[in-house]
């Protein structure tokens, strides 16, 4: 199906998402939309599917012009969607949730789910998904529930599939199957719109490629664009990809952790018997899928998850039964992974947010007042060092964009004397103009000579930044290895093969079986520097 | 080949110890209060009633003697249960509940052999209980209704109490018990008309928006208890009621007889509703969709499904059900309708409704234990028990407490129970 939209445009109040959007999807066309977060993408998607209203414009199906009053006329018109936060209801079976909506039925209104499980069980067989009707999708990994929600688009008979950020919650691994399930979509006939930010995958399967940025269309593209080009497109000048840092010159072990086990609330052990040290003048990321201890493992050393066996040692200094506000005093500083949530109080000012976890020392605390004039002159100052953007700091912490944001979280952790210094996807949901610049602020922190542990799902952050890398995978350390180890190699780590079977395997894989490496795209790391100057001209 | 992470865990965590010491101590209280100190006369429990087709012997158990045993017997459980602990197990469901009947068991022979009279109808012990359970199962099927679709509905006290003065009124002035009983639905629905607009369109919290219309009715119904009813009681406050219906043959089998195949209207009606409202949930396309709204609305509305619209007409169609339940104390239980008639037993129904785990079938077993625990206090009082009065009224509702706090634990409800959906 021919899928065309004509000057599309959505406005929030006076804010527009999207403005004068066209954009043609052919049939059996995989048609990517690149913009960083923030761009509109998912807005235009949205819109697409029915869930919002157009502000201006027309989407047309085959040339037809259609109306979309909810997501049931988008899907009756023969578009799936599946969002990047899965609909799926975990209590309920695969097919309860993929019969829910367009319910087989026997007598007045009585379930059938026995059709729904047949229709299951031959897209499944069709593509090679090996998913059971009768799980309950809670217990299902994510990579296996994305695939429910495509069989979930199929069944529907979805002849546009779009795809929202599909793979932010897979390892490289699934992250390849997923490309190769979109291949397989692609020849029988089913278009797809695949919104990503993502260079790497982008390049690899698609067919077009149009970069939105600030809910304006600016190009459209082949496949064969560099990495670098769409980068500038999608940011809208020239970004430096590499950070190009200085090695790592590890002085002694400062942190250690021992046995360290976290029970989480239903009995299950979610860290389990997790060991490592970090050097000083050390980047150590920790990586591994969504999931797989990484909270457990920040928050249980900050003190905020009780620790159920081991030893967390800063200094020689035992951080494990510490109150958190003696764990920061121990001079660990500490960027939650959900920095709206956790590390701001978004309705506090940028002053006030500033000084979050100094405000009853001294200079900031004078006896049982606060001295308001200092907080102000720190603002003032953090905010100029951090290139902060906003026109008063006296406004809201929510009136920020993303990346600034986690500028300001960052700027109040850095502005104490480290010992440690801990991360938590530091530049998830941020501009890649601003990742650069957190980037740059980690390494300087680490140049200084404070161990830095960062957390990230994001493979490439993780080989940007790492000296060493830990991968978790099911709350334990599945080998620490260098921070210069290949995304083939920390992608089976991820999926729990252990550090020497994974050398081993992707060594036979890159000796012996070259022709796998003639795909559309080699899907290898994103080391820009050897295709840029070629392929940009 | 690829070899995975072992999975199993380096450290091992004991299961919690609360199962064993609840029945530790339970085992000392029968032992040493119930046995030791006990009184050895004997208890019997009479199982046929008047009526019967055939009789059954009375069940007979000499005090101090039974309750040692029992005493013993919990003892040996609670030993079993801190050694499946130490294995880093825990006791299973059945012998739980082999456990808490013991215990009930040895306290009725406790109390039986030391009352006034030793002797009780466990027939109608069951019986009334049953009776005294219907509005509680009304009003369980009312929370389960509007909660699964995601609407916390703590109005189900005022739906009980607007259905059974409405009931009242109409049945009075018109004679007819059904027009009371349809009245008493509609009354129902009136109010949950009021907390599905305030919760749903102007997304008003609740919790508050039910404990409001707990404290109108209460009021609207006194106010007018006072003005009109006590104005003509005879024409306002004189309720024609439902009869009972006896099934030929099947009331008289003993002890079940009564229970299922003697009951008023209502009381069949009840019956009805559970296995309608069960089979609603999980075995229509209806239910299906009530379900996903109450988890996960988002989720739904991407399938097509009407959120707000969905929750609208459960939360209705629940107020239907609790007036009808409502309408069981004027039309059944009690002459004529008093003020606070319903007297808190909404509230009891919406602790059944999560001790029966949001399921319409697990929120009619905790009702019926409820008003078994009402009906043991009311019969205990009558044969004259060395229990204080006062505290056996207090019963129904320690029940209440130790069965939500104690035995359920962590329930998950729905997902989505109380957040209002507004579409971005």
């Amino acid at each position: 199906m021919k899928l065309e939209l004509r000057g599309i445009s959505k406005a929030f109040g006076s804010f527009y998402a999207n403005k004068d959007i066209d954009l043609v999807v052919d049939d059996a066309e995989i048609h990517c939309l690149l913009g960083e977060n923030g761009a509109g993408k998912s807005t235009l998607m949205n819109v697409l599917y029915g869930l919002y209203q157009p502000t201006e414009g027309q989407i047309l199906l085959d040339g037809k012009p259609v109306a979309f009053n909810g997501p049931g006329d988008a899907m009756a018109a023969g578009i799936g969607m599946v969002h990047q936060h899965f609909m799926l209801i975990p209590v309920f079976t695969v097919a309860e949730n993929i019969a829910l909506g367009a319910e087989a039925t026997k007598g007045p209104g009585v379930l059938d789910l026995q059709v729904t499980r047949k229709k299951i069980r031959e897209i499944s067989d069709r593509y090679g998904f090996d998913v059971d009707p009768d799980a309950l999708v809670e217990d299902l990994p994510v990579g296996v529930q994305q695939r429910v929600e495509i069989i979930k688009a199929l069944v529907r008979e979805a002849k546009v599939l779009i795809l929202d950020e599909p793979t932010a919650v897979l390892t490289p691994q699934e992250t390849d199957e997923l490309l190769e399930i979109m291949r397989q979509l692609k020849a029988n006939g089913t278009s797809i719109v695949f919104i990503s930010h993502k260079l790497r995958e982008v390049r690899a399967v698609s067919d077009v490629i149009t970069v939105i940025r600030r809910g304006r269309v600016i190009d459209s593209v082949g496949a064969e664009t560099s990495t670098t080009e769409l980068a500038n497109l999608m940011v809208g000048r020239a970004v430096e990809l590499n950070l190009n840092k200085e090695p790592a010159t590890p002085g002694a072990a400062r942190f250690q952790v021992r046995g360290l086990s976290v029970v989480n609330d239903l009995g299950a052990t979610s860290l389990d018997s997790v060991s490592f040290d970090i050097h000083e003048g050390e980047i150590l990321a920790v990586a591994g899928v969504q999931g797989n201890g990484q909270t457990e493992l920040t928050e249980a050393i900050l003190g905020t998850q009780p620790v159920a066996a081991g030893s967390i040692s800063l200094d020689g200094i035992e951080l494990v039964g510490k109150s958190v506000k003696q764990v920061l005093r121990a001079g660990v500083g500490f960027v939650p992974e959900d920095r709206s949530v956790h590390g701001l109080v978004s309705e506090f000012t940028i002053e006030e947010n500033l000084i979050l976890d100094l405000y009853d020392r001294p200079p900031f605390a004078r006896g049982i007042s606060m001295n308001l004039d200092v907080m102000r002159k720190n603002a003032a100052a953090q905010i100029s060092d951090f290139d902060v953007r906003t026109d008063n700091q006296l406004n809201p912490a929510s009136s920020l964009s993303g990346g600034n944001q986690q500028k300001v979280v960052m700027a109040r952790e850095l502005s104490r004397d480290l010992k440690l210094f801990i991360a938590s996807q530091p530049t998830r949901g941020v501009d890649v103009g601003s990742i650069e610049f957190l980037h740059r602020r980690i390494v300087a922190e680490r140049d200084k000579g404070t161990p830095v542990m960062i957390v990230s799902t994001e493979l490439d952050e993780v080989m940007e930044l790492a000296d060493r890398i830990a991968v978790l995978y099911k709350g334990r350390v599945n080998g620490i290895v260098p921070g210069n180890t290949s995304r083939e190699v920390l992608g089976l780590m991820m999926a729990g093969v252990s550090a020497e079977e994974a050398f081993a395997q992707a060594d036979f894989a890159t000796s012996a079986n070259e022709p796998v490496e003639a795909q559309p795209v080699p899907l290898e790391t994103t080391e820009h520097t050897d295709t840029q100057e070629g392929e940009a001209q | 080949m690829t070899t995975t992470v072992p999975s199993k865990s380096a450290i091992s965590v004991l299961p919690s110890k609360k199962t064993p010491i609840i029945f530790s101590v339970l085992a000392v209280i029968v032992l040493v209060s119930f046995g030791l100190l006990g009184n050895s006369q004997t208890a019997s429990f009479s199982l046929s009633s008047a009526g019967d087709a055939f009789s059954l012997p009375d069940l007979v158990f000499p005090g101090r003697a039974s309750n040692i045993v029992i005493g013993v017997l919990l003892a040996a459980l609670a030993a079993y249960s801190w050694m499946l602990r130490s294995k880093g197990r825990v006791l299973p469901v059945w012998s739980v509940a082999v456990g808490a009947v013991l215990f009930v068991l040895a306290f009725l022979i406790w109390v039986v052999s030391g009352a006034n009279i030793n002797s009780i109808s466990l027939a109608s012990l069951l019986a009334g209980g049953v009776v005294l359970a219907v509005p509680l199962v009304f009003g369980s099927l009312s929370g389960v209704l509007s909660e699964r679709s995601g609407v916390v509905n703590i109005a189900i006290e005022g739906q009980l109490l607007g259905g059974a003065f409405t009931a009242a009124i109409v049945a009075s002035v018109t004679q007819n018990a059904f027009a009371g009983l349809i009245a008493a639905g509609l009354a129902g629905a009136v109010v949950s008309l009021v907390l599905a607009l305030f919760s749903i369109k102007y997304l008003v919290n609740q919790i508050i928006v039910g404990v409001v219309l707990n404290v109108l009715v209460s009021g609207i119904t006194g106010f007018l208890f006072t003005t009109v009813m006590q104005e003509d009681p005879q024409l306002y406050n004189s309720p024609v009621h439902l009869p009972t219906i006896a099934i030929p043959g099947l009331s008289a089998i003993p002890v079940i007889g009564p229970i299922l195949f003697k009951q008023s209207v209502i009381g069949y009606l009840m019956y009805i509703a559970v296995f309608l409202v069960w089979f609603g949930l999980y075995k229509t396309r209806w239910g299906l969709r009530v379900r996903a709204v109450g988890e996960h609305p988002k989720a739904a509305d991407t399938l097509g499904i009407k959120v707000n619209r969905t929750r609208f007409w459960n939360v209705t169609l629940g107020g239907i059900v609790a007036g009808i339940g409502g309408s069981f104390f004027t039309l059944v239980a009690i002459d004529s309708f008093t003020k606070e008639i319903s007297g808190g037993r909404g509230f009891i129904a919406l602790a059944a409704v999560i001790f029966g785990r949001w399921n319409p079938i697990g929120a009619f077993a905790a009702a019926l234990l409820f008003g078994f625990a009402d009906n043991l206090q009311v019969m205990l009082t009558i044969i004259g028990t060395p229990v204080p009065s006062q505290f056996m009224a207090m019963m129904p509702y320690l029940v209440t407490i130790f069965a939500v706090a104690g035995l359920v634990g962590r329930s998950r409800g729905p997902a989505a129970v109380g957040d209002p959906y507004v579409k971005e």
